[in-house]
């Protein structure tokens, strides 16, 4: 394979993985406010993915940079023409991150309600928008030979964009309700068991739309095709779906929680592939779509950041996995007494 | 209005907001990692004490450090478009690598230090804080060596309309880029101290928790001291290969408009820009900057006069900057001298005390104008004789960046608000009552 189709695959791994690590961090703040009845059971949401959601985020941020390193026409086109729905995100982002930090910080019902609520839209706005965004791009985006956006940010929200957006919603809630059953006791994570069942529901039949939309409204389909072989991935794709359900119903709430996050980074690389060459398809003309051949960086740049990715990915996946590892238990009074917690 | 005028205002804004943080994440790490290594190698209770709090005030400031930068990393697709289609062959992988190597690390670790006090041995622990400290420094060096390739580009050549990587090499030893990392790092470290030493000073001018803040205060004193002075050297260091690799902004740090040799440095001036001179000068010593440029008194200085128009910088704002940093430098250079000789007397000397809680702002001040010496200094060229600022923008509407410039600047003015708010609160507060 050449190097360009090497590093289309990776910045698609790169985004996947953002989806699947910050993405139970986003679902939990969406049911944050249906699920966190009382001031405990929402610390221990918040401590649950307290360890966790900052590592999780840097995941964004290296495919953003390796979009910017590899492909930087793509960089500059993709979010200067999603300009607005971007800065949302970031502001939203912004919020998230100082509402985990700040809201422990004063005993005072008003102070935390505020932060309360950007815990929740600092969470659900990012799991919509990246569904968005991610739909409209599969569609298209309407910009020039120039890099020139001709679109109108209302238009995002199309049927298809919000259908996608719906899809990232509900597969979020399902996979951050899966961790909140694994690190919650009682009450708490009795609601959590039930909320990934009733989100599961709805899930099924907005991913099968979702698959059918796109056969109307995006080339997606075409690649699959061509090679037949694909198929497979959707096939994994709608199996990873369904053993979430049986898991959950065996109560064996780990294995559901590895089966949600296959189905996102396998809901990903739907897309992903479908998309194949191109990043950032262009719906005026496709002679001006960005493709992994038109819009790359150098030979040597991207033999170098190979060599940068292969080496400490690795390593960022190990360090990580014992993180993970070393905060897999549930939350106990003992860690809510901490000082430092959340 | 013109979206890159407002790109501009935004990147400035958002940026220097960013810089506030970041200093105070790269100085306090290292400084609480010492601290923590110190219980975990004695046990001895007062160290913990300390590590907690100035963690503490540390986790405060570093939430608004990681928030702030985020925006950032994606600021130069959104804003800066033709930019970053230019030069992001090189700009972008620096990037890159800087989130692959050092946020990663940096982040994953510091959720491992603020819960993992029960799950670690102290010496695992102090070993994690070591990480995040190494990797906020990490993580500077990248950044800084970015910023060198936009002052000073090296190692590419222009070919398909952009610049690509040849050299990645001379990239990564780009002097330019080394003297920043050996300017900005010392220069962190300082103004950590000078938070640590502000704040014990505050509780030993109450005569509160003496034996935590006595301790602080002189290992903050040991650091700070040794990095005014390498603060100051680097910078004199810097000075000599500005003045040999962007002439105009040498002219301009010092409002100097006339091209001779034995160039004279001048203490106080009002440049005038579109009058091509100072109104009022105060001050002047000659050879002074042919010496602080070349090192040689009879060096000739190229003046601004001598450089076209349209390729000099905002003179002012450069001027003003300069003077004010290493005004400032110079005086914590005297503060921290002084204070190494009242080391042992610290009880005894409540206006030196007074005064170093008033210093805590002063490194602050020096860093931002560096950086706007360093940044305005460098206009209009976005990459140094290579692209200019005003070609550099995105084809977006003002409007929409007239809105996110609005964003910012509320959201991030009422962040900053509750942060002071916050880290005041935990400074009152004080250290935990000692437990055995
Ligand atoms: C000299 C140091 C320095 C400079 C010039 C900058 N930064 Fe910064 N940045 C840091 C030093 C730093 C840091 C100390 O490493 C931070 C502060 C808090 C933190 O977590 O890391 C950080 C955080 C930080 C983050 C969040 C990382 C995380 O989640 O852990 C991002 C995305 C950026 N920065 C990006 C930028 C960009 C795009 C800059 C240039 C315009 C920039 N920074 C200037
Ligand atoms: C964090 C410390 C930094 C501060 C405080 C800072 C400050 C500034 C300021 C004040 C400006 C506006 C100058 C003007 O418009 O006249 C600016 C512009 C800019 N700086 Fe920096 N800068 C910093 C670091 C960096 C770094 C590390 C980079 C690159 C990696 C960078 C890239 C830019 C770009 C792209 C612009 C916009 C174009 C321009 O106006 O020159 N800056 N910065
Ligand atoms: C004491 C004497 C000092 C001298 C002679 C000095 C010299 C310099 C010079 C010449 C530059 C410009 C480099 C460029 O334009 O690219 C610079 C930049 C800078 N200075 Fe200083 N400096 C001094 C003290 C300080 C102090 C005390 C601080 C902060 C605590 C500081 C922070 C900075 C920063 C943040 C920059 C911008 C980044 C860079 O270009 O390295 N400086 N300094």
């Amino acid at each position: 394979m050449e190097l360009q189709s090497i590093w289309f695959f990776l910045w698609g791994l790169l985004w996947a993985v953002f989806f699947l690590t910050d993405g139970f961090d986003f679902g939990i703040g969406t049911i944050y406010p249906v699920i966190g009845k009382t001031d405990k059971d929402k610390r221990v949401m918040l401590n649950s993915m307290g360890p966790l959601w900052d590592g999780n985020e840097v995941w964004l941020i290296t495919a953003g940079g390796v979009t910017f390193a590899a492909f930087p026409k793509v960089y500059a086109t993709m979010f200067s023409s999603l300009y607005t729905p971007l800065m949302l995100i970031l502001f939203a982002l912004i919020f998230r991150g100082v509402a985990l930090h700040f809201r422990g910080k004063i005993e005072h019902p008003v102070w935390k309600n505020v932060w309360d609520t950007l815990i929740f839209l600092g969470s659900f706005l990012p799991a919509l928008l990246f569904g968005v965004a991610f739909a409209n791009i599969f569609q298209g985006i309407p910009f020039d030979g120039e890099g020139l956006y001709h679109g109108n940010t209302l238009k995002l929200l199309n049927p298809y964009g919000l259908l996608g957006g719906a899809l990232f919603v509900l597969l979020f809630i399902v996979h951050g309700a899966n961790w909140m059953a694994i690190k919650a006791t009682g009450d708490l994570k009795e609601r959590a068991v039930a909320m990934s069942s009733k989100a599961w529901l709805a899930l099924v039949p907005v991913a099968v739309i979702f698959l059918v939309a796109s056969w109307f409204a995006t080339d997606l389909w075409n690649n699959y095709f061509t090679y037949p072989i694909l198929f497979l991935v959707v096939l994994l794709n709608v199996a990873a779906l369904l053993s979430i359900r049986f898991f959950t119903a065996k109560q064996a709430y780990f294995k559901a929680w590895f089966a949600s996050g296959l189905t996102i980074v396998l809901c990903t690389f739907y897309g992903v592939i479908g998309l194949f060459p191109a990043l950032f398809p262009s719906s005026l003309n496709p002679e001006w779509n960005l493709t992994a051949f038109n819009a790359s960086s150098s030979p040597l740049t991207l033999k170098i950041m190979l060599g940068v990715v292969l080496v400490f990915i690795p390593i960022v996946i190990c360090y990580q996995i014992w993180a993970y590892h070393l905060f897999k238990d549930p939350i106990t009074d003992e860690d809510l007494g901490l000082d430092e917690a959340y | 209005m013109d979206p890159v005028f407002l790109s501009r205002l935004q990147f400035a804004a958002a940026t220097m907001f960013h810089f506030l943080f970041v200093p105070l994440t790269l100085g306090l790490s290292v400084l609480i990692a010492y601290m923590e290594t110190k219980y975990a190698r004695t046990g001895e209770k007062v160290y913990l004490r300390m590590t907690k709090f100035w963690g503490k005030l540390f986790l405060i400031n570093f939430a608004l450090g990681v928030v702030t930068g985020i925006t950032l990393e994606f600021q130069f697709g959104t804003n800066w478009s033709r930019y970053s289609e230019y030069v992001g062959d090189i700009f972008g992988s620096l990037l890159a690598i800087e989130a692959s190597v050092a946020f990663f690390l940096e982040s994953t670790f510091i959720g491992i230090w603020i819960f993992g006090w029960k799950k670690l041995s102290a010496k695992a622990h102090a070993t994690v804080m070591w990480l995040v400290a190494i990797a906020g420094n990490f993580s500077a060096i990248w950044i800084l060596i970015a910023n060198g390739f936009m002052q000073n580009p090296v190692g590419y050549t222009i070919r398909n309309g952009r610049a690509e990587l040849t050299d990645f090499f001379a990239v990564i030893t780009n002097k330019h880029a080394i003297l920043e990392i050996v300017h900005v790092v010392p220069a962190s470290l300082l103004l950590g101290a000078f938070f640590i030493m502000g704040i014990s000073a505050w509780y030993l001018l109450k005569k509160q928790h003496v034996e935590i803040f006595q301790k602080s205060f002189r290992i903050a004193l040991m650091v700070g001291l040794v990095c005014a002075l390498w603060t100051g050297f680097s910078g004199d260091m810097h000075g000599i290969n500005v003045s040999k690799t962007q002439p105009a902004k040498l002219a301009a740090m010092e409002a100097h408009w006339e091209t001779q040799e034995r160039a004279p440095i001048i203490l106080f001036a009002l440049p005038a820009a579109h009058r091509e001179e100072n109104i009022i000068e105060i001050g002047s010593i000659p050879g002074m900057l042919s010496f602080l440029g070349f090192h040689d008194f009879n060096a000739e200085v190229t003046g601004l006069k001598d450089i076209p128009k349209d390729e000099r910088p905002p003179v002012f704002l450069t001027f003003v900057g300069f003077r004010t940093m290493v005004g400032l430098g110079t005086l914590m250079i005297g503060l921290m001298v002084y204070g190494w000789f009242r080391r042992n007397k610290l009880m005894e000397s409540p206006t030196f005390l007074k005064i170093m809680l008033w210093s805590i702002p002063v490194p602050w001040i020096a860093m931002e104008a560096g950086w706007l010496v360093s940044e305005i200094g460098r206009q209009p060229w976005i990459v140094y004789g290579l692209m200019k600022t005003a070609d550099a923008g995105s084809p977006i509407m003002a409007s929409q960046v007239a809105v996110s410039l609005i964003g910012f600047i509320l959201v991030y003015g009422l962040l900053g608000a509750v942060g002071v708010f916050l880290i005041a609160k935990s400074v009152k507060e004080g250290p935990e009552a000692e437990t055995n």
